[in-house]
């Protein structure tokens, strides 16, 4: 960085010879060059452990079986309650999402690697185009669709995190079905079974660990979401509410709406609320790692 | 087509395509149905958006929402079409704007880390390195706007005033960097998103570095290069267009992240603001915002031409994105 580049013939090519300070110079570069990249990285984990710590250390103040098992009080200002209804409602929805979202997705992996064709190729197309549209975007096609009609819901979020979650298990799933060796699509079908039943009972079963690792990284992802839900389920602050039909609240929705209030009392929930929501990603995203983990060894 | 097949073939093309028999049929009818509704699923996003932005697009006209940087519903009555009051221009310029700022920080940070992790670390590192950046996205975007109000403005604000008592004092780009700070701001908007597209970006360039063919390091090594003059010769060179394609999909990430920026902003709608230190508002957060509480004459329906923008810049950019990725791998393999 300090030593100037002796003046090299073509731009970026190194001077390999030169004399001995030249050396030591592209030494001391190298040696530079290596500390420089591992501070970076040293930052981006001191980010990561920021992050954590912090949420931890505020949100220990305040999670308790108080705030597990109560509704948060009427007023945001008064303290005490808790996001008992968020926390059921974001399972609800998530769950219900889940259904609708793992049998679909799967479906779609099968079309695009065991049937191909031109439908086949532009689902997979669309299918990566769908992972890029923003889920504000998917909140308000939910609205449009839903909304509009039924009013808001538990059951329009789970719809919207359905739409989000969909591109992710196609994704995932047709990257494992790819993985399966044709050897054993071509015994099943010398062995006299047909297609359909080699896709359900050889290809999927040698692919599941896989396919549970995408979808478990999916409901990570839908747990953590807020902004189509604000679209749609709009959240339900004042009681228990577990009839999907209704509006209801999850626990990144009422983070959200805490959290803005310049209230301490409602801070110190959403806090709370931030890191339970921290602990179950991250529960969801390491067991996803460690399945999918065990797959890879399996296999190789 | 060519030569007439032999019934065996027949029977396996058949068996190929789902067809032999009744309960094949039927199946690959449910697989190729679904398959369809998901092309169905990007179409009827765009077609609704379009059916509830089309009052709004009648009454003012489709391009005179690009026309002003001024958003102000209030001012909207039903029977005036002009001028048209919601105008979305400052809504882009903070989408770009946080984006930008973002990207900046986040793709020579990401290329770092994919050298480090590729290149540099010892092989038993590879892993935990891996995992642990990944854990990055697993983080939920309302937890970063959260802590970034509490934790990062906090930390921001003797580097903003640091800034902007240096570089806001420069003649004609000093407005750019001018105080006042209140925290909230595009950059901190940006510096959220910076943290969070990371990963992203980490992991596609973690990929395009891996498949640096060995024999052109070692060539390099061979030649007397040090390990940082092979890293600059023989694996950054190659993986250029990689890393352009990776920060294009990071891009897509971000100006599409809604939650997070719009808890930092500070959701200033009236116009644009020229300093990145000021507070702004993005095409994400004014949706999120507003949506709920629309009850001005086409508020609602004004917010859906904003989301049908959205969709439009962010389909253009990831499939940029993914072309550009695509020929990369092309290249490499």
């Amino acid at each position: 960085m300090a030593a100037a580049p002796p003046a090299s013939r073509t731009p970026g090519t190194p001077q390999l010879e030169g004399g001995d300070g030249a050396l030591s110079r592209r030494h001391a570069k190298d040696r530079a060059m290596t500390v420089l990249l591992g501070v970076v990285v040293a930052i981006t984990l001191a980010v990561l452990v920021w992050v954590l710590f912090y949420v931890a250390a505020q949100g220990l103040k305040y999670l308790g079986p108080t705030f597990l098992t109560q509704t948060p009080p009427g007023n945001p200002a008064l303290p005490g309650g808790g996001f008992a209804n968020g926390i059921v409602g974001s399972f609800i929805i998530v769950g219900i999402a889940t259904l609708i979202s793992v049998p679909l997705g799967i479906a779609a992996a099968i079309a695009v690697v065991e049937y191909g064709g031109r439908l086949a190729a532009a689902t997979s197309f669309v299918t990566d185009v769908l992972v890029g549209v923003p889920s504000i975007v998917t909140g308000a096609f939910v609205y449009a669709l839903w909304v509009t009609h039924f009013g808001y819901s538990g059951l329009a979020g789970s719809i919207a995190l359905a739409l989000i979650m969909l591109p992710l298990i196609t994704r995932a799933t047709a990257e494992m079905l790819r993985l399966v060796p044709d050897v054993l699509r071509e015994a099943s079908a010398a062995l006299g079974v047909s297609k359909s039943r080699t896709i359900v009972s050889v290809v999927l079963p040698s692919a599941t660990a896989g396919i549970i690792t995408g979808v478990m990284l999916a409901v990570a992802r839908a747990m953590g979401e807020t902004a189509p839900l604000l679209l749609t389920a709009l959240g339900n602050d004042l009681f228990m509410q577990t009839n999907p039909t209704q509006r209801m609240s999850t626990l990144s929705l009422q983070i959200f709406d805490n959290a803005i209030t310049g209230f301490q009392t409602a801070q110190a929930r959403a806090w709370a609320g931030a890191l339970t929501l921290i602990l179950i990603v991250l529960v969801l995203t390491i067991a996803a790692r460690l399945i999918g983990r065990r797959a890879t060894t399996a296999r190789s | 087509m060519t030569a007439p097949a032999s019934p065996s073939t027949a029977a396996m093309a058949e068996w190929l395509r789902g067809r032999a028999n009744p309960a094949d049929r039927a199946f690959r009818a449910v697989v190729l149905g679904v398959a369809g509704l998901v092309l169905l699923v990007l179409l009827g996003t765009a077609a609704f958006l379009v059916a509830q932005a089309w009052p709004a697009i009648q009454h003012y006209g489709f391009f005179s929402f690009l026309g002003s940087d001024r958003w102000a519903p209030s001012d909207a009555v039903a029977k005036s079409t002009h001028p048209n009051p919601y105008g979305i221009l400052q809504f882009m310029y903070g989408t770009a704007i946080t984006s930008l700022i973002g990207m900046l920080i986040a793709v020579p940070v990401a290329v770092a880390v994919a050298l480090f992790i590729t290149q540099i670390a010892p092989a038993w590192l590879y892993r935990p390195l891996t995992y642990v950046v990944d854990l990055l996205a697993a983080i939920p975007s309302v937890v970063y706007g959260f802590w970034g109000i509490f934790a990062l403005i906090p930390a921001l604000h003797p580097i903003v005033n640091f800034l902007t008592s240096t570089l806001g004092n420069i003649p004609v780009i000093g407005a750019v960097f001018a105080g006042p700070f209140f925290g909230v701001s595009y950059f901190t908007a940006g510096v959220v998103l910076a943290i969070m597209v990371l990963p992203i970006v980490t992991a596609i360039c973690r990929e395009v570095f891996a498949v640096t063919p060995v024999d052109e390091k070692e060539a390099a090594l061979a030649l007397g290069m040090t390990r940082w003059e092979m890293l600059r010769t023989a694996v950054l060179p190659r993986a250029r267009s990689g890393i352009t394609g990776a920060s294009i999909l990071g891009l897509g990430r971000a100006l599409g992240e809604t939650i997070a920026v719009t808890m930092v902003i500070g959701n200033s709608v009236l116009s644009i603001t020229a300093s990145i230190f000021g507070q702004g508002a993005t095409m994400p957060s004014v949706i999120a915002n507003e949506f709920t509480e629309a009850t001005e004459p086409f508020h609602l329906s004004s917010l859906f031409v904003v989301a049908l923008w959205l969709l439009i810049i962010a389909l253009v950019v990831n499939v940029a994105g993914k072309l550009v990725v695509r020929r990369t791998r092309e290249d490499i393999v």
